[in-house]
Protein backbone atom coordinates (compact mmCIF):
# COMPACT_ATOMS: atom_id res chain seq x y z
CA UNK A 1 0.00 0.00 0.00
CA UNK A 2 1.44 3.36 1.14
CA UNK A 3 -0.52 6.53 1.66
CA UNK A 4 0.03 9.88 -0.02
CA UNK A 5 -1.22 13.28 1.01
CA UNK A 6 -0.42 16.71 -0.32
CA UNK A 7 -1.74 20.21 0.16
CA UNK A 8 -1.07 23.23 -2.05
CA UNK A 9 -2.42 26.45 -0.58
CA UNK A 10 -3.88 29.22 -2.72
CA UNK A 11 -5.07 31.34 0.20
CA UNK A 12 -2.12 32.76 2.18
CA UNK A 13 -4.36 33.09 5.23
CA UNK A 14 -4.12 29.31 5.61
CA UNK A 15 -0.30 29.31 5.74
CA UNK A 16 -0.10 29.27 9.55
CA UNK A 17 -2.26 26.13 9.54
CA UNK A 18 -0.34 24.13 6.89
CA UNK A 19 1.24 21.71 9.37
CA UNK A 20 -1.94 21.18 11.32
CA UNK A 21 -3.94 20.44 8.14
CA UNK A 22 -1.23 18.23 6.65
CA UNK A 23 -0.86 16.45 10.00
CA UNK A 24 -4.56 15.55 9.95
CA UNK A 25 -4.10 14.11 6.47
CA UNK A 26 -0.92 12.20 7.42
CA UNK A 27 -2.45 10.54 10.45
CA UNK A 28 -5.44 9.36 8.41
CA UNK A 29 -2.89 7.96 5.95
CA UNK A 30 -1.25 5.87 8.68
CA UNK A 31 -3.67 3.02 7.96
CA UNK A 32 -2.01 2.56 4.57
CA UNK A 33 1.45 2.08 6.05
CA UNK A 34 3.13 2.17 9.43
CA UNK A 35 6.70 1.28 8.48
CA UNK A 36 7.87 4.83 7.93
CA UNK A 37 6.69 8.31 7.12
CA UNK A 38 7.97 11.61 5.87
CA UNK A 39 6.91 15.12 5.02
CA UNK A 40 8.10 17.84 2.70
CA UNK A 41 7.25 21.37 3.86
CA UNK A 42 7.55 24.40 1.60
CA UNK A 43 7.88 27.90 2.98
CA UNK A 44 8.21 27.40 6.73
CA UNK A 45 10.62 30.12 7.97
CA UNK A 46 11.59 28.01 10.99
CA UNK A 47 12.84 25.29 8.61
CA UNK A 48 13.92 27.50 5.70
CA UNK A 49 14.81 30.93 7.14
CA UNK A 50 14.81 33.80 4.66
CA UNK A 51 18.17 34.39 3.04
CA UNK A 52 19.49 30.97 4.01
CA UNK A 53 19.75 27.55 2.44
CA UNK A 54 18.66 24.40 4.25
CA UNK A 55 20.09 20.91 3.92
CA UNK A 56 18.33 17.97 5.61
CA UNK A 57 19.98 14.61 6.32
CA UNK A 58 19.08 11.22 7.75
CA UNK A 59 21.57 8.69 9.12
CA UNK A 60 23.46 11.70 10.47
CA UNK A 61 23.55 13.30 13.94
CA UNK A 62 20.67 12.05 16.07
CA UNK A 63 21.22 14.13 19.19
CA UNK A 64 21.54 17.86 19.70
CA UNK A 65 25.13 17.43 20.94
CA UNK A 66 26.07 15.48 17.83
CA UNK A 67 24.31 18.03 15.64
CA UNK A 68 26.13 20.92 17.31
CA UNK A 69 29.45 19.18 16.66
CA UNK A 70 28.41 18.46 13.08
CA UNK A 71 27.34 22.10 12.54
CA UNK A 72 30.78 23.20 13.77
CA UNK A 73 32.44 20.86 11.28
CA UNK A 74 30.24 22.14 8.43
CA UNK A 75 30.92 25.76 9.51
CA UNK A 76 34.66 25.13 9.28
CA UNK A 77 34.34 23.72 5.77
CA UNK A 78 31.87 26.33 4.53
CA UNK A 79 33.57 29.32 6.11
CA UNK A 80 30.19 30.67 7.29
CA UNK A 81 28.19 30.02 10.43
CA UNK A 82 25.87 26.99 10.18
CA UNK A 83 22.84 26.42 12.40
CA UNK A 84 21.45 23.01 13.21
CA UNK A 85 18.22 21.42 14.38
CA UNK A 86 17.35 17.80 15.12
CA UNK A 87 13.84 16.59 14.24
CA UNK A 88 13.67 12.92 15.15
CA UNK A 89 15.79 10.95 12.68
CA UNK A 90 16.33 14.00 10.47
CA UNK A 91 18.90 16.74 11.12
CA UNK A 92 18.72 20.16 9.46
CA UNK A 93 21.56 22.56 8.71
CA UNK A 94 21.05 26.12 7.53
CA UNK A 95 23.50 28.77 6.42
CA UNK A 96 23.52 32.06 4.52
CA UNK A 97 25.12 30.36 1.55
CA UNK A 98 24.11 28.78 -1.73
CA UNK A 99 22.40 25.38 -1.54
CA UNK A 100 25.13 23.69 -3.55
CA UNK A 101 27.90 25.07 -1.30
CA UNK A 102 26.09 24.05 1.87
CA UNK A 103 25.34 20.62 0.40
CA UNK A 104 29.01 20.09 -0.48
CA UNK A 105 30.13 21.09 3.02
CA UNK A 106 27.55 18.82 4.69
CA UNK A 107 28.55 15.89 2.49
CA UNK A 108 32.23 16.44 3.30
CA UNK A 109 31.69 16.86 7.04
CA UNK A 110 29.20 13.99 7.38
CA UNK A 111 30.18 11.32 4.85
CA UNK A 112 27.91 8.72 6.53
CA UNK A 113 24.79 10.91 6.39
CA UNK A 114 22.29 10.82 3.51
CA UNK A 115 20.86 14.05 2.17
CA UNK A 116 17.07 14.20 2.11
CA UNK A 117 16.68 17.72 0.74
CA UNK A 118 18.49 20.90 -0.16
CA UNK A 119 17.14 24.28 -1.15
CA UNK A 120 15.73 27.58 0.00
CA UNK A 121 12.02 26.67 0.11
CA UNK A 122 11.81 22.97 1.04
CA UNK A 123 12.71 20.82 4.02
CA UNK A 124 12.16 17.06 4.01
CA UNK A 125 11.81 15.33 7.35
CA UNK A 126 11.48 11.56 7.44
CA UNK A 127 12.20 8.41 9.36
CA UNK A 128 11.07 4.92 10.27
CA UNK A 129 8.29 4.23 12.72
CA UNK A 130 4.61 4.97 13.14
CA UNK A 131 3.47 8.11 11.31
CA UNK A 132 1.71 9.51 14.39
CA UNK A 133 4.92 9.30 16.44
CA UNK A 134 7.00 10.74 13.60
CA UNK A 135 4.59 13.68 13.14
CA UNK A 136 5.33 14.62 16.72
CA UNK A 137 9.13 14.38 16.26
CA UNK A 138 8.74 16.59 13.16
CA UNK A 139 6.66 19.11 15.20
CA UNK A 140 4.34 18.94 12.23
CA UNK A 141 1.40 20.57 14.00
CA UNK A 142 3.42 23.78 14.32
CA UNK A 143 4.70 23.84 10.74
CA UNK A 144 3.66 26.69 8.48
CA UNK A 145 4.09 27.30 4.78
CA UNK A 146 2.44 27.31 1.38
CA UNK A 147 2.68 23.68 0.32
CA UNK A 148 3.33 20.29 1.84
CA UNK A 149 3.47 16.62 0.95
CA UNK A 150 3.32 13.60 3.22
CA UNK A 151 3.81 9.88 2.85
CA UNK A 152 3.23 6.80 4.98
CA UNK A 153 5.08 3.72 3.89
CA UNK A 154 4.34 0.03 3.72
CA UNK A 155 7.66 -1.17 2.37
CA UNK A 156 7.68 -3.49 -0.64
CA UNK A 157 10.62 -2.74 -2.93
CA UNK A 158 13.36 -1.98 -0.42
CA UNK A 159 14.06 -2.33 3.29
CA UNK A 160 12.48 -0.34 6.12
CA UNK A 161 15.20 2.25 6.62
CA UNK A 162 15.19 6.00 6.99
CA UNK A 163 16.81 6.30 3.55
CA UNK A 164 14.02 4.14 2.08
CA UNK A 165 11.39 6.52 3.44
CA UNK A 166 9.66 9.12 1.30
CA UNK A 167 9.58 11.94 0.18
CA UNK A 168 12.51 11.69 -2.20
CA UNK A 169 14.09 15.04 -2.83
CA UNK A 170 17.07 14.79 -5.16
CA UNK A 171 17.07 18.21 -6.79
CA UNK A 172 16.83 21.68 -5.24
CA UNK A 173 13.37 22.27 -3.75
CA UNK A 174 11.94 19.23 -5.57
CA UNK A 175 10.27 16.27 -3.98
CA UNK A 176 8.29 13.16 -4.90
CA UNK A 177 6.10 10.72 -3.03
CA UNK A 178 4.95 7.45 -4.57
CA UNK A 179 2.32 4.81 -3.97
CA UNK A 180 3.08 1.68 -5.96
CA UNK A 181 6.17 0.06 -7.36
CA UNK A 182 8.24 0.59 -10.49
CA UNK A 183 8.94 -2.65 -12.38
CA UNK A 184 11.91 -1.54 -14.49
CA UNK A 185 13.66 0.68 -11.96
CA UNK A 186 16.86 -1.37 -11.97
CA UNK A 187 17.29 -0.86 -15.72
CA UNK A 188 16.67 2.87 -15.52
CA UNK A 189 18.93 3.13 -12.48
CA UNK A 190 21.79 1.61 -14.50
CA UNK A 191 21.14 4.05 -17.35
CA UNK A 192 21.14 7.04 -15.00
CA UNK A 193 24.28 5.78 -13.26
CA UNK A 194 25.94 5.47 -16.67
CA UNK A 195 25.14 9.18 -17.10
CA UNK A 196 27.01 9.90 -13.88
CA UNK A 197 24.04 10.20 -11.52
CA UNK A 198 24.62 8.78 -8.03
CA UNK A 199 22.00 7.23 -5.75
CA UNK A 200 21.45 7.34 -1.99
CA UNK A 201 19.29 4.22 -1.60
CA UNK A 202 18.14 0.98 -3.19
CA UNK A 203 14.60 2.34 -3.39
CA UNK A 204 12.64 2.27 -6.64
CA UNK A 205 11.05 5.66 -6.01
CA UNK A 206 14.46 7.30 -5.85
CA UNK A 207 14.96 6.21 -9.46
CA UNK A 208 11.75 8.03 -10.41
CA UNK A 209 12.84 11.12 -8.51
CA UNK A 210 16.31 11.07 -10.13
CA UNK A 211 14.70 10.66 -13.56
CA UNK A 212 12.41 13.65 -13.00
CA UNK A 213 15.27 15.74 -11.60
CA UNK A 214 17.36 14.92 -14.67
CA UNK A 215 14.52 16.01 -16.97
CA UNK A 216 13.99 19.24 -15.01
CA UNK A 217 17.72 19.95 -15.09
CA UNK A 218 17.63 19.44 -18.86
CA UNK A 219 14.99 22.14 -19.17
CA UNK A 220 11.69 20.26 -19.10
CA UNK A 221 8.83 21.59 -16.99
CA UNK A 222 7.16 19.31 -14.45
CA UNK A 223 4.38 18.35 -16.83
CA UNK A 224 6.81 17.26 -19.54
CA UNK A 225 9.07 15.46 -17.05
CA UNK A 226 6.13 13.42 -15.82
CA UNK A 227 4.93 12.62 -19.33
CA UNK A 228 8.43 11.31 -20.08
CA UNK A 229 8.33 9.29 -16.87
CA UNK A 230 5.07 7.66 -18.01
CA UNK A 231 6.74 6.67 -21.27
CA UNK A 232 9.84 5.22 -19.64
CA UNK A 233 8.64 3.58 -16.42
CA UNK A 234 6.64 0.37 -16.12
CA UNK A 235 4.76 -0.57 -13.01
CA UNK A 236 2.17 0.82 -10.69
CA UNK A 237 2.33 4.35 -9.51
CA UNK A 238 0.41 7.27 -8.23
CA UNK A 239 2.95 10.07 -7.91
CA UNK A 240 2.78 13.47 -6.27
CA UNK A 241 5.61 15.74 -7.35
CA UNK A 242 6.26 19.17 -5.90
CA UNK A 243 8.72 21.90 -6.78
CA UNK A 244 9.16 25.37 -5.36
CA UNK A 245 6.40 26.65 -7.66
CA UNK A 246 4.34 23.64 -8.63
CA UNK A 247 2.31 20.70 -7.41
CA UNK A 248 1.60 17.82 -9.80
CA UNK A 249 -0.09 14.41 -9.82
CA UNK A 250 0.19 11.54 -12.29
CA UNK A 251 -0.94 7.90 -12.37
CA UNK A 252 0.18 4.97 -14.53
CA UNK A 253 -1.87 3.67 -17.45
CA UNK A 254 -3.65 1.06 -15.33
CA UNK A 255 -4.30 3.47 -12.46
CA UNK A 256 -5.01 0.82 -9.84
CA UNK A 257 -3.31 2.76 -7.05
CA UNK A 258 -5.87 5.10 -5.58
CA UNK A 259 -5.86 8.87 -5.91
CA UNK A 260 -8.37 11.57 -5.24
CA UNK A 261 -7.99 15.28 -5.84
CA UNK A 262 -10.03 18.00 -4.19
CA UNK A 263 -9.92 21.63 -5.19
CA UNK A 264 -11.37 24.82 -3.76
CA UNK A 265 -10.55 28.52 -4.24
CA UNK A 266 -8.36 28.26 -1.11
CA UNK A 267 -6.39 25.06 -1.77
CA UNK A 268 -5.69 22.02 -3.91
CA UNK A 269 -5.29 18.71 -2.10
CA UNK A 270 -4.36 15.23 -3.25
CA UNK A 271 -4.68 12.04 -1.24
CA UNK A 272 -4.78 8.29 -1.56
CA UNK A 273 -8.26 8.23 -0.03
CA UNK A 274 -11.04 10.71 0.42
CA UNK A 275 -11.06 10.37 4.19
CA UNK A 276 -7.65 12.09 4.47
CA UNK A 277 -9.33 15.21 3.14
CA UNK A 278 -12.24 15.37 5.53
CA UNK A 279 -10.55 17.81 7.93
CA UNK A 280 -9.79 20.43 5.29
CA UNK A 281 -11.73 23.70 5.51
CA UNK A 282 -14.48 23.86 2.91
CA UNK A 283 -14.19 20.19 1.86
CA UNK A 284 -17.99 19.99 1.76
CA UNK A 285 -18.08 22.24 -1.29
CA UNK A 286 -14.79 21.16 -2.90
CA UNK A 287 -14.62 19.88 -6.46
CA UNK A 288 -13.59 16.25 -5.95
CA UNK A 289 -12.37 13.98 -8.74
CA UNK A 290 -10.12 11.04 -9.50
CA UNK A 291 -7.18 11.73 -11.81
CA UNK A 292 -7.30 9.94 -15.16
CA UNK A 293 -4.52 7.50 -16.06
CA UNK A 294 -1.40 9.03 -17.65
CA UNK A 295 -2.81 12.54 -17.46
CA UNK A 296 -0.53 15.03 -15.72
CA UNK A 297 -2.40 17.38 -13.38
CA UNK A 298 -0.27 20.36 -12.41
CA UNK A 299 -0.90 23.52 -10.46
CA UNK A 300 1.45 26.50 -10.44
CA UNK A 301 1.90 29.17 -7.86
CA UNK B 1 -28.80 -15.04 -12.57
CA UNK B 2 -28.50 -16.01 -16.24
CA UNK B 3 -26.11 -18.59 -17.58
CA UNK B 4 -23.09 -17.58 -19.60
CA UNK B 5 -24.65 -18.55 -22.90
CA UNK B 6 -28.18 -17.19 -22.50
CA UNK B 7 -28.38 -13.90 -24.34
CA UNK B 8 -31.96 -13.11 -23.52
CA UNK B 9 -32.87 -14.05 -19.98
CA UNK B 10 -36.28 -13.09 -18.72
CA UNK B 11 -35.89 -9.32 -18.73
CA UNK B 12 -39.11 -8.66 -16.86
CA UNK B 13 -38.20 -11.03 -14.05
CA UNK B 14 -34.69 -9.60 -13.75
CA UNK B 15 -35.82 -6.02 -13.58
CA UNK B 16 -38.68 -6.77 -11.22
CA UNK B 17 -36.26 -8.42 -8.82
CA UNK B 18 -33.77 -5.62 -9.11
CA UNK B 19 -35.98 -2.64 -8.76
CA UNK B 20 -38.22 -2.88 -5.78
CA UNK B 21 -38.74 0.83 -5.13
CA UNK B 22 -37.70 2.19 -1.77
CA UNK B 23 -40.75 2.43 0.46
CA UNK B 24 -41.40 5.75 2.10
CA UNK B 25 -40.73 5.24 5.79
CA UNK B 26 -42.12 7.63 8.40
CA UNK B 27 -39.33 9.66 10.00
CA UNK B 28 -40.09 8.35 13.46
CA UNK B 29 -39.21 4.82 12.39
CA UNK B 30 -35.77 5.76 11.08
CA UNK B 31 -32.94 4.79 13.42
CA UNK B 32 -29.86 6.96 13.25
CA UNK B 33 -26.30 5.71 13.70
CA UNK B 34 -23.77 8.52 14.10
CA UNK B 35 -20.30 7.40 13.03
CA UNK B 36 -18.80 10.29 14.96
CA UNK B 37 -19.77 8.24 18.02
CA UNK B 38 -20.08 4.64 16.75
CA UNK B 39 -17.47 2.46 15.07
CA UNK B 40 -17.83 0.77 11.70
CA UNK B 41 -18.12 -2.56 13.49
CA UNK B 42 -20.88 -1.26 15.74
CA UNK B 43 -22.82 -0.03 12.71
CA UNK B 44 -22.46 -3.28 10.81
CA UNK B 45 -23.27 -5.39 13.90
CA UNK B 46 -26.41 -3.34 14.46
CA UNK B 47 -27.49 -3.90 10.88
CA UNK B 48 -26.68 -7.60 11.01
CA UNK B 49 -28.64 -8.02 14.26
CA UNK B 50 -31.94 -7.09 12.62
CA UNK B 51 -34.35 -10.06 12.53
CA UNK B 52 -34.89 -11.87 9.25
CA UNK B 53 -37.23 -9.98 6.97
CA UNK B 54 -36.87 -6.67 8.82
CA UNK B 55 -37.51 -3.65 6.62
CA UNK B 56 -36.27 -1.18 9.22
CA UNK B 57 -34.77 2.07 7.99
CA UNK B 58 -31.43 3.42 9.17
CA UNK B 59 -29.77 6.76 8.62
CA UNK B 60 -25.98 6.83 9.01
CA UNK B 61 -24.40 10.21 9.72
CA UNK B 62 -20.78 11.47 9.63
CA UNK B 63 -19.32 8.69 7.44
CA UNK B 64 -16.30 10.91 6.47
CA UNK B 65 -15.01 8.42 3.91
CA UNK B 66 -14.92 5.44 6.27
CA UNK B 67 -14.37 2.03 4.67
CA UNK B 68 -16.63 -1.04 4.76
CA UNK B 69 -19.91 0.61 5.76
CA UNK B 70 -23.14 -1.39 5.54
CA UNK B 71 -21.44 -4.52 4.26
CA UNK B 72 -22.80 -8.04 4.28
CA UNK B 73 -26.45 -7.07 4.74
CA UNK B 74 -28.81 -10.00 4.23
CA UNK B 75 -32.32 -8.60 4.58
CA UNK B 76 -34.55 -5.89 3.06
CA UNK B 77 -33.27 -3.04 5.23
CA UNK B 78 -33.15 0.56 4.02
CA UNK B 79 -29.85 2.23 4.86
CA UNK B 80 -29.14 5.84 3.91
CA UNK B 81 -25.61 7.13 4.43
CA UNK B 82 -25.39 10.88 4.69
CA UNK B 83 -22.08 11.78 3.03
CA UNK B 84 -19.05 10.32 1.26
CA UNK B 85 -18.02 6.73 1.98
CA UNK B 86 -14.72 4.86 1.64
CA UNK B 87 -13.91 1.47 0.18
CA UNK B 88 -16.25 -1.52 -0.25
CA UNK B 89 -19.45 0.18 0.89
CA UNK B 90 -22.47 -2.17 0.69
CA UNK B 91 -20.27 -5.07 -0.37
CA UNK B 92 -21.87 -8.51 -0.61
CA UNK B 93 -25.31 -6.92 -0.29
CA UNK B 94 -28.37 -9.15 -0.34
CA UNK B 95 -31.86 -7.64 -0.53
CA UNK B 96 -31.04 -4.38 1.26
CA UNK B 97 -31.39 -0.90 -0.21
CA UNK B 98 -28.33 1.23 0.51
CA UNK B 99 -28.24 4.88 -0.54
CA UNK B 100 -25.01 6.87 -0.39
CA UNK B 101 -25.70 10.59 -0.41
CA UNK B 102 -22.27 11.50 -1.73
CA UNK B 103 -19.30 9.80 -3.39
CA UNK B 104 -18.22 6.20 -2.89
CA UNK B 105 -14.67 4.86 -2.70
CA UNK B 106 -13.18 1.78 -4.34
CA UNK B 107 -15.41 -1.28 -4.82
CA UNK B 108 -18.86 0.00 -3.90
CA UNK B 109 -21.39 -2.89 -3.98
CA UNK B 110 -18.64 -5.36 -4.80
CA UNK B 111 -20.01 -8.88 -5.03
CA UNK B 112 -23.58 -7.69 -4.49
CA UNK B 113 -26.05 -10.58 -4.78
CA UNK B 114 -29.37 -8.72 -4.79
CA UNK B 115 -30.97 -5.52 -3.56
CA UNK B 116 -30.23 -1.97 -4.60
CA UNK B 117 -27.28 0.35 -4.03
CA UNK B 118 -27.59 3.99 -5.09
CA UNK B 119 -24.69 6.45 -5.08
CA UNK B 120 -25.84 10.02 -5.66
CA UNK B 121 -22.32 11.30 -6.42
CA UNK B 122 -19.34 9.65 -8.13
CA UNK B 123 -17.99 6.17 -7.54
CA UNK B 124 -14.30 5.25 -7.48
CA UNK B 125 -12.83 2.32 -9.34
CA UNK B 126 -14.20 -1.24 -9.44
CA UNK B 127 -17.80 -0.29 -8.66
CA UNK B 128 -19.98 -3.40 -8.67
CA UNK B 129 -16.97 -5.69 -9.12
CA UNK B 130 -17.90 -9.39 -9.43
CA UNK B 131 -21.49 -8.64 -8.40
CA UNK B 132 -24.02 -11.38 -9.11
CA UNK B 133 -27.33 -9.54 -8.91
CA UNK B 134 -29.27 -6.50 -7.80
CA UNK B 135 -29.10 -2.98 -9.15
CA UNK B 136 -26.27 -0.48 -8.66
CA UNK B 137 -27.13 3.10 -9.61
CA UNK B 138 -24.41 5.75 -9.77
CA UNK B 139 -25.82 9.19 -10.57
CA UNK B 140 -22.39 10.72 -11.24
CA UNK B 141 -19.29 9.27 -12.88
CA UNK B 142 -17.77 5.86 -12.25
CA UNK B 143 -13.98 5.56 -12.35
CA UNK B 144 -11.95 2.74 -13.90
CA UNK B 145 -13.05 -0.89 -14.04
CA UNK B 146 -16.72 -0.31 -13.33
CA UNK B 147 -18.43 -3.70 -13.41
CA UNK B 148 -15.19 -5.66 -13.66
CA UNK B 149 -16.04 -9.39 -13.79
CA UNK B 150 -19.71 -8.63 -13.23
CA UNK B 151 -21.70 -11.83 -12.98
CA UNK B 152 -25.32 -10.78 -13.23
CA UNK B 153 -25.62 -7.36 -11.60
CA UNK B 154 -27.27 -4.44 -13.36
CA UNK B 155 -25.33 -1.17 -13.20
CA UNK B 156 -26.60 2.21 -14.37
CA UNK B 157 -24.05 5.03 -14.48
CA UNK B 158 -25.52 8.50 -15.00
CA UNK B 159 -22.22 10.06 -16.08
CA UNK B 160 -19.05 8.64 -17.59
CA UNK B 161 -17.36 5.32 -16.81
CA UNK B 162 -13.58 4.98 -16.73
CA UNK B 163 -11.19 2.73 -18.56
CA UNK B 164 -11.55 -1.06 -18.64
CA UNK B 165 -15.16 -1.01 -17.52
CA UNK B 166 -16.96 -4.36 -17.80
CA UNK B 167 -13.57 -6.11 -18.07
CA UNK B 168 -14.27 -9.86 -18.32
CA UNK B 169 -17.94 -9.17 -17.62
CA UNK B 170 -19.82 -12.45 -17.60
CA UNK B 171 -23.50 -11.59 -17.14
CA UNK B 172 -25.74 -8.66 -16.30
CA UNK B 173 -26.19 -5.24 -17.89
CA UNK B 174 -24.02 -2.13 -17.68
CA UNK B 175 -25.67 1.13 -18.76
CA UNK B 176 -23.47 4.21 -19.25
CA UNK B 177 -25.41 7.43 -19.90
CA UNK B 178 -22.23 9.45 -20.53
CA UNK B 179 -19.01 8.37 -22.23
CA UNK B 180 -16.97 5.20 -21.75
CA UNK B 181 -13.18 5.19 -21.34
CA UNK B 182 -10.55 3.04 -23.01
CA UNK B 183 -10.89 -0.72 -23.52
CA UNK B 184 -14.59 -1.00 -22.79
CA UNK B 185 -15.71 -4.60 -22.33
CA UNK B 186 -12.31 -6.18 -22.76
CA UNK B 187 -12.59 -9.99 -22.89
CA UNK B 188 -16.32 -9.74 -22.24
CA UNK B 189 -18.49 -12.85 -22.06
CA UNK B 190 -22.27 -12.47 -22.11
CA UNK B 191 -22.94 -9.24 -20.26
CA UNK B 192 -24.60 -6.48 -22.29
CA UNK B 193 -23.36 -2.91 -22.31
CA UNK B 194 -25.38 0.14 -23.37
CA UNK B 195 -23.57 3.44 -23.91
CA UNK B 196 -25.24 6.73 -24.79
CA UNK B 197 -22.10 8.78 -25.37
CA UNK B 198 -18.79 8.00 -26.98
CA UNK B 199 -16.52 5.02 -26.35
CA UNK B 200 -12.81 5.90 -26.24
CA UNK B 201 -11.93 2.40 -27.43
CA UNK B 202 -13.30 -1.12 -27.29
CA UNK B 203 -11.39 -3.87 -25.55
CA UNK B 204 -10.49 -7.22 -27.07
CA UNK B 205 -13.50 -9.11 -28.45
CA UNK B 206 -15.99 -6.34 -27.61
CA UNK B 207 -18.08 -5.04 -30.53
CA UNK B 208 -21.05 -2.79 -31.19
CA UNK B 209 -24.26 -4.69 -31.83
CA UNK B 210 -27.68 -3.74 -33.18
CA UNK B 211 -30.35 -2.49 -30.80
CA UNK B 212 -33.27 -4.86 -31.28
CA UNK B 213 -36.70 -4.41 -29.72
CA UNK B 214 -35.86 -6.56 -26.73
CA UNK B 215 -32.77 -4.43 -26.04
CA UNK B 216 -34.70 -1.17 -26.24
CA UNK B 217 -37.25 -2.68 -23.88
CA UNK B 218 -34.76 -3.91 -21.29
CA UNK B 219 -32.82 -0.65 -21.45
CA UNK B 220 -36.02 1.33 -20.92
CA UNK B 221 -36.75 -0.75 -17.84
CA UNK B 222 -33.23 -0.32 -16.48
CA UNK B 223 -33.29 3.45 -17.00
CA UNK B 224 -36.68 3.69 -15.39
CA UNK B 225 -35.52 1.56 -12.46
CA UNK B 226 -32.61 3.95 -12.02
CA UNK B 227 -34.97 6.93 -12.05
CA UNK B 228 -33.71 8.29 -15.36
CA UNK B 229 -35.51 9.62 -18.40
CA UNK B 230 -32.85 9.10 -21.09
CA UNK B 231 -34.13 7.94 -24.46
CA UNK B 232 -33.15 4.27 -25.05
CA UNK B 233 -32.95 4.95 -28.80
CA UNK B 234 -29.89 7.15 -28.23
CA UNK B 235 -27.82 4.26 -26.86
CA UNK B 236 -25.59 1.75 -28.61
CA UNK B 237 -25.34 -1.83 -27.45
CA UNK B 238 -21.95 -3.50 -27.06
CA UNK B 239 -21.19 -7.12 -26.33
CA UNK B 240 -18.97 -10.06 -27.05
CA UNK B 241 -17.92 -10.99 -30.58
CA UNK B 242 -17.39 -14.46 -29.08
CA UNK B 243 -14.09 -15.00 -30.84
CA UNK B 244 -12.01 -15.29 -27.66
CA UNK B 245 -13.70 -17.84 -25.53
CA UNK B 246 -14.62 -20.48 -28.08
CA UNK B 247 -11.79 -22.83 -28.89
CA UNK B 248 -10.47 -22.30 -32.39
CA UNK B 249 -8.90 -25.32 -34.06
CA UNK B 250 -6.18 -23.19 -35.66
CA UNK B 251 -4.82 -22.58 -32.16
CA UNK B 252 -4.50 -26.29 -31.34
CA UNK B 253 -0.72 -26.24 -31.68
CA UNK B 254 -0.50 -23.67 -28.88
CA UNK B 255 -1.72 -26.15 -26.28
Amino acid sequence: MCGIAGLHLRDDELRPRLGQLLGGMLCQAAERGTDAAGIGIYGDPSLNPAGRSTVCVVDGPATTDAAVAAAAAVTALLGRPVDQRVAGQTALFTAAAGSADLEAAVRAALPEAVLTSRGTALSVLKGTGHPDALASTFSLAEATGYQGVAHTRMATESAVTSTGSHPYSVGPDQCMVHNGSFANHATIRRELMADGITFDSENDTEVGARFVAAQLAAGADVEKALRLLCERFDGFYTLLVATENSFAVVRDAIACKPAVIAETDRWVAMASEYRYLTGLPGIESARIFEPEPEVVYAWER
Amino acid sequence: MGTLTSETPSVAADVAAATVPAQAVPAAEVSTVDLARSSTRELNSTLHAEPEGSTRAFRVTHPVGTHSLAVGLRGPLHVTIEGHVGYYCAGMNQQATVVVEGNAGVGVAENMMSGRVHVTGDASQSAGATAHGGLLVIDGNAAARCGISMKGVDIVVGGNAGHMSAFMAQAGRLVICGDAGEALGDSIYEARIYVKGTVASLGADCIAKPMREQHLAELAELLSAAGRDDDPAEFTRYGSARTLYHFHVDNASSY
